[in-house]
């Protein structure tokens, strides 16, 4: 079931580099879609960043104090202004397994 | 006029500086994927069948999650969508390649080797070759990502689970949409859809997934007939 799943997904996404390459005219998509789609990772990304910060793996909202939101807001801030991706995501796991494991063990 | 081999030595070149950060996501996908309970074989076979890191863990994610498989896959097509944007930029280049090339050719188009193909395609226009550069930028990118996931999914098995390594799927998206915190439109885009999933986060199937995105691309249709 998985294999399928992965396998249609993977053709859904091959139609998606190939159709305005090989088969469609490319004035198909007019200006205003075009800017539209320029928003597609500001307007997709949020939905798994958010409920993986906010939501526990119980489904409920977790505390303001948990290391999630502090790891997070780092990484934010590191991201902003490095706008590197390896200092982004590192920056934000290590903040917070310092706090996990030294000052909540 | 460069020989095809000259672009496609350039197409490598302007791609390598994104090895930096493409190699760590590709090992966070392949370890994220193992650490969720996944098959390697399944884990690593989306590398080869999907070959879009973001999609590939947000569909790993929702599965281990308890979305179902249509949800899942309907995501993957939402995520990837963008590459339609990449596909109608590109097209004014790749128009003289035969049919079957630009089938082939279309595999190999990623988000870092359209940016750097289309920065260089702006200002060499008249090579007669072109193509051969996304090809460079794009073959560099598919052999990387398969050793990266590959790497990940082998280092994935040995990660203790109290690390927490799960905590690194927000933090690799927040690092692919950090930078468009500069443009307040795309800030308000971000929050609508963040608030929304966690609105509809308790919709059937996981579905969140999509209704927020779709609310939030309104919002952002809405922003552009606003801003003329």
């Amino acid at each position: 079931m998985t294999w399928l799943s992965i396998t249609i997904a993977g053709i859904l996404t091959y139609f998606t580099r190939m159709t305005m390459i090989a088969l469609v005219r490319r004035d198909l998509l007019g200006e205003k879609i075009k800017a539209v789609l320029a928003y597609v990772p500001s307007a997709v990304f949020p939905a798994i960043i958010f409920p993986a910060i906010f939501i526990n793996d119980y489904g409920a909202y977790i505390e303001m104090n948990d290391p999630k939101i502090f790891g997070a807001l780092v990484a934010i801030i590191v991201g902003y202004f490095s706008r590197n991706v390896i200092a982004t995501i590192f920056s934000g796991l290590l903040s917070y397994w310092i706090i996990i494991f030294v000052f909540l063990s | 006029m460069l020989s095809k081999k000259q672009l496609f030595s350039r197409g490598m070149l302007d791609i390598a500086p994104h090895m930096l950060s493409v190699i760590p996501f590709g090992i966070i996908c392949g370890a994220i994927g193992v650490d969720l309970g996944f098959n390697p074989y399944l884990v690593y076979a989306m590398s080869i069948i999907i070959f879009g890191g973001a999609s590939q863990i947000v569909f790993l994610q929702l599965l281990s999650g308890g979305a179902s498989s249509l949800v899942a896959v309907t995501s993957v097509g939402v995520i990837n969508s963008r590459h339609l944007l990449y596909g109608a930029v590109l097209s004014e280049y790749l128009e003289k390649l035969s049919f079957i090339k630009k089938l082939l050719i279309s595999y190999v188009v990623v988000d870092q080797g359209f940016a750097e193909s289309n920065k260089f395609f702006k200002k060499n226009k008249t090579e007669q070759y072109l193509h051969y550069h996304l090809l460079g930028t794009g073959i560099t990118m598919w052999v990387c990502w398969q050793i990266a996931t590959l790497a990940g999914i082998i280092l994935g098995s040995f990660v203790p689970e109290e690390l927490g390594l799960k905590f690194a799927i927000p933090l690799t998206f927040i690092a692919i949409v950090v930078q468009d915190l500069k443009k307040l439109d795309h800030v308000i885009v971000m929050l609508v859809c963040g608030i929304s999933s966690l609105l509809f986060f308790e919709a059937p199937f996981k579905s969140y997934i999509l209704i927020s995105p779709v609310i939030a691309l309104f919002v952002a249709a809405l922003l552009l007939r606003l801003k003329k």
